[in-house]
């Protein structure tokens, strides 16, 4: 609700509207407030320009876009992604990328989501004020690190300390030092932070008489927490799942540092992997001259990228939605 | 249905409870899991940075042969300016927005339009907003130069000189990054000024003021604490972002300041190099930080990585801090 309307908004009644400087003077502001406002507007609208204009409709100028040069066909069906060779070696197959992309996200899914989840139930089923206390800030703290840090985490102590011990002595597998495990373990912390706080909020919302009417059934706390209250707040939970996966999949820093910079359509997680992000940060690090086909294959993938985030995200927000009529 | 017999039930019960504790004991271990590695990444970044960080580090320039010598300097001084122009350019349309979309903007298409648009920007990646600001900032759409619509390089008044288009300058890293927080700002923002009562607003509106006295002389100034709180949680965000600044053109390798300052005096003795700063290119922690993580030599690697994620941290520590601080001053004088 916009609560407060000044009263020569509404009032016809008698009253005439006279030119006055002072109300000239809130009419100008008003109309500066509401272009600062546009500007996210024009934020969305030149984020699908820039996409647009150098991969699907040549635009700025700047010669024939990528999906002119390249078809649609072979980026979505070869296997293979070398922009880098020349002549018949190069070839534009985002397949590999998706294929590191989503396997970083799977693990970053696998490991974030059960820990994010579980500690979710524990913060609001479970645990005492003070708990909450410590743990609240602690987890502001986590989303807070940069994404770099993650990435010299990964490398210089997952990689090292944690992988290498058990898979190389244990199990007797090559660990190479850039590999998707590492990465996708460093993304999973970093997006465990959202889930558990979306999680807790859904899980705080289910109403206490549900939990009573279970209480009173005879049920022990564990079946409540279980049986009564996870269900009931299932579409904040998946809401929460879609909307991490999103973010792992933007994520670029962390990815960059410890996927590796190997397009490949092997899924092994102890091997390196580059992901969407990881090429563009790696191809935007060599100076790309503009106008080039590979600078303009930065632009499909990341029009790619800005598609799959969208949906996932629009997604995530339909099913929150959902979730808000169940109570309200 | 026949009833189970007491034994039965009290093995049910037993199996139960056990269940229970151990459900309680995994949750306890998830929550608790993510204070550990908190600390085990803290402690971890310190001693591997422990001896590498000295004042030396904090004063010198990169060096690519001699780990001992190689310092942040250029960093931390190309993120000021970054961050300062950032700062200079999000809050002021951060907080218009929100006060047009919470005090004006009346129940429509076009403020829902505007709130959807919000809500779907701040999950758009940072590396995309990367490539915005490469188009619209760096290249400026081919407007300018030699093939371009308009034959300009430049334009210049007052001394001061702006390259057209900005190419790889602190300022085109600095829109970018702003185009990147305004979605965290003007949320934070408009949880701010709904906070702020109705009666507020009326008890104003009673005495005679105009919208716009209202809402800059009322409602603005009670909801300014939970606005700085989300304009700083949203800059610390900036000041850790690297990811669309390899894309806008922070350097890797830089041995200068912007604009050649490159400590406080020399603002004293070249005033210029104030001007020329921010259409100078630069570097900032983040990239120095990830560049060092990429060397083959160990000690960049682990050592001089780690002392830059020690500063980068510090710095990020104190911006909460102040926040924090924000945050428990208001509380105490403001109650509504």
């Amino acid at each position: 609700m916009n609560a407060a309307r000044a009263p020569h908004d509404d009032a016809n009644g008698g009253l005439t509207r006279r030119f006055t400087l002072s109300r000239a003077r809130e009419q100008v502001i008003q109309f500066a407030l509401l272009l600062c406002a546009l500007v996210s507007i024009v934020t969305t609208v030149g984020i699908i320009f820039a996409l647009v204009s150098e991969s699907v409709v040549e635009m700025s100028g700047s010669g024939k876009a990528f999906f002119q040069e390249v078809s649609a066909v072979e980026f979505f069906t070869e296997t293979e992604w070398s922009p880098n060779f020349a002549g018949a070696q190069q070839h534009f197959g985002i397949l590999p990328l998706l294929v590191g992309t989503f396997m970083v996200a799977g693990v970053a899914a696998m490991f974030g989501l059960p820990i994010g989840i579980l500690s979710a139930v524990y913060l609001s089923e479970y645990a005492s004020p003070r708990v909450r206390s410590i743990i609240k800030p602690v987890l502001e703290l986590l989303a807070g690190v940069p994404s770099v840090v993650y990435g010299y985490f990964a490398l210089i102590f997952i990689t090292p300390y944690v992988l290498e011990p058990i898979f190389e002595d244990v199990f007797g597998m090559e660990v190479e030092v850039f590999n998707v495990l590492s990465a996708g373990i460093v993304v999973g912390i970093m997006t465990l932070p959202t889930v558990c706080s979306m999680s807790e909020d859904a899980l705080r919302a289910v109403p206490r008489s549900l939990r009573e009417a279970g209480y009173a059934l005879g049920s022990t706390k564990f079946d409540v927490s279980v049986k009564v209250v996870l269900p009931a707040a299932i579409s904040g939970i998946v809401a929460s799942f879609l909307l991490a996966v999103s973010r792992a999949v933007g994520e670029t820093m962390a990815v960059a540092m410890a996927a590796g910079n190997t397009p490949s359509t092997a899924v092994s997680l102890l091997k390196g992997h580059q992901t969407m992000t990881g090429f563009i940060a790696q191809m935007s690090m060599g100076e790309t001259p503009q106008g080039t086909i590979e600078y303009k294959s930065l632009y499909a993938v990341g029009l790619s990228l800005f598609v799959i985030t969208l949906v996932m995200n629009i997604v995530s927000q339909q099913v929150m939605r959902r979730f808000r009529e169940v109570y309200q | 249905m026949s009833a189970p017999s007491p034994v039965q039930t009290t093995q049910l019960l037993g199996r139960g409870k056990r269940e229970g504790r151990i459900f309680q004991v995994l949750c306890w271990m998830s929550t608790w899991s993510s204070v550990a590695i908190l600390l085990i990444l803290l402690i971890g970044v310190a001693y591997q940075a422990r001896g590498w960080l000295d004042w030396e580090f904090l004063t010198s320039f990169d060096s690519r042969r001699f780990p001992d010598k190689a310092g942040i300097l250029a960093g931390l001084w190309g993120s000021a300016w970054t961050i300062l122009f950032t700062i200079l350019f999000s809050v002021p349309i951060g907080i218009a927005s929100a006060l047009y979309l919470e005090e004006f903007a009346r129940d429509g298409w076009l403020k829902r339009t505007i709130q959807i648009n919000i809500a779907n920007l701040a999950g758009v990646p940072s590396i995309v907003f990367g490539m915005l600001g490469l188009t619209a900032f760096v290249y400026m759409f081919g407007l300018f130069g030699a093939q371009g619509t308009f034959q300009v390089n430049q334009l210049s008044f007052l001394g001061l000189t702006i390259p057209l288009p900005l190419g790889r300058c602190v300022v085109a890293a600095a829109l970018t990054l702003t185009l990147m927080i305004l979605p965290v700002i003007i949320v934070a923002s408009q949880e701010a000024l709904r906070a702020v009562p109705p009666s507020l607003r009326h008890a104003s509106l009673a005495l005679g003021a105009t919208k716009w006295q209202t809402v800059s002389r009322q409602v603005l100034p009670a909801a300014t604490p939970g606005i700085a709180t989300g304009v700083i949680l949203a800059v610390s965000r900036a000041v850790g972002e690297a990811a669309p600044l390899i894309l806008v053109g922070a350097t890797t390798f830089v041995l200068y300041a912007p604009g050649n300052i490159a400590a406080p005096s020399d603002i004293v003795e070249n005033p210029q190099g104030l001007l020329e700063a921010p259409f100078d290119s630069f570097t900032v922690m983040p990239i120095q930080i990830f560049n060092w993580a990429q060397q083959s030599k160990p000690e960049y690697r682990q050592h001089v990585a780690a002392a830059g994620i020690v500063v980068l941290l510090a710095v990020l520590l104190l911006l909460n801090a102040v926040a924090i601080i924000i945050r428990y001053r208001s509380q105490k004088r403001l109650n509504y």
